[in-house]
């Protein structure tokens, strides 16, 4: 695609990231992916602790 | 140049802009420092209730409720975005600021209010669950949409969502909302006025230029200072009621007396303080006193609980 091709082009037109946009991209990126992190780890343990001793007593 | 790219150059010219908003532009939508208030008063409905969740499962249901009261922040800064504006006080707020987009906001409030109701319905029950929707709705649509710019009596109606915590907890230990909850909902429902509108005292020039009808703004400072006044007095018995209903002991009872009083005798100071610094300045004391009166009872609650203290006898207790 011509979008891709002209990536690194330094006389390309159009949105041209500064530093510290990159840099706060950056930043909020690492923050979706923490909380991405947290929501997995919630859903494990809430599983898991609402199941509690259940899970031995249901029919085999 | 062709016409395509031409279209191109054209259509991100009109893009909104690369965002500069950083985390702590996201976490400032959430209004921290309200969910700490937060955080305490449903810690206490929590750790009060009968009934326990594990303490797990209470961690989540807390965050849950934590999460549910910040996208209630998100949501009220993406709708209060043009007044937030003109007010020195909330101008530096990432949307008006041009950090956060309004539609980025919106976007973030709705996930976060979603995510913390369902995730709150899984993780303890769906009583506690809607009333945390209940009261996003009511922050967020009679409140800040409805409310606000309507009448003088906002924050007291408005209130309500702020006073939900503890009874949102109490749903979730329990499955059921008792009377101990419903008056912890009451003290926190009657301690918002006089807290809101100590600011309010400082704060009026701010919202006269934002056409918010504040009631310091539509009946002057005198008539605030009354019903400041009022409040307090009310709030004061109030505040000792937990020790009687079997929810407080000994040393909630000697406390709550004691800030109930300083309360009042801040409010009197307030009421017969009208001008100048010194009428400020006392307003600026009964907003920051009024701080540490709502943490103090809830604090006390919380530190009894956990430390086993009993509670006092419930003369009513044959009521319930």
């Amino acid at each position: 695609m011509a979008g891709d091709d002209d990536r690194n082009d330094p006389n390309r037109k159009g949105l041209v990231l500064t530093e510290e946009q990159l840099r706060r991209r950056k930043a909020r990126n690492v923050a979706i992916a923490v909380a991405l992190a947290v929501l997995v780890a919630l859903f494990y343990l809430v599983t898991v602790f609402k199941m509690g001793g259940n899970v031995a007593n249901r029919q085999l | 140049m062709s016409m395509i790219e031409e279209n191109r150059v054209e259509a991100v010219a009109a893009l909104p802009g690369p965002s500069l908003a950083g985390v702590e532009d996201y976490l400032a939508l959430l209004k921290p420092r309200v969910m700490s208030l937060v955080v305490v008063t449903a810690l206490t409905g929590l750790v009060a209730a009968p009934a326990g969740l594990h303490p797990v499962l209470g961690a989540v249901a807390l965050l849950c409720i934590a999460v549910g009261a910040g996208a209630s922040g998100a949501l009220n800064m993406w709708w209060d975005a043009d007044i937030d504006a003109v007010m020195a006080r909330t101008a530096g707020r990432p949307v008006p600021a041009g950090r956060i987009a309004p539609g980025e906001a919106l976007a973030f409030g709705m996930t976060l209010s979603v995510g913390s109701v369902l995730m709150l319905g899984l993780t303890a029950n769906w009583l506690a669950a809607g009333l945390l929707a209940f009261t996003i709705f009511f922050y967020v649509v009679i409140y800040t949409m409805w409310l606000k710019r309507s009448t003088p009596q906002n924050i007291v109606i408005g209130g309500l969502a702020g006073a939900m915590p503890p009874m949102v907890a109490w749903a979730a230990a329990t499955g059921t909302v008792g009377l101990e909850s419903a008056v912890l909902v009451a003290i926190i429902f009657m301690w918002t006025p006089p807290h809101f509108w100590a600011l309010c005292l400082i704060k009026s020039d701010d919202y006269a230029r934002a056409g918010v009808p504040m009631l310091t703004v539509v009946a002057g400072p005198n008539e605030t200072r009354r019903q400041i006044l009022l409040y307090a007095i009310a709030l004061a018995p109030l505040g000792v009621a937990p020790a009687f209903i079997g929810l407080g002991g000994a040393l909630y009872l000697a406390v709550s007396v004691v800030v109930g009083i300083e309360f009042v005798r801040r409010a009197i100071v307030v009421y017969r303080v009208r001008e100048g610094a010194e009428a400020r300045k006392a307003a600026g004391k009964l907003f920051g006193f009024s701080l540490i009166h709502l943490f103090a009872l809830f604090f006390v609650l919380l530190v009894e609980k956990a430390v086993g203290l009993p509670p006092l006898t419930a003369p009513i207790a044959g009521w319930m």
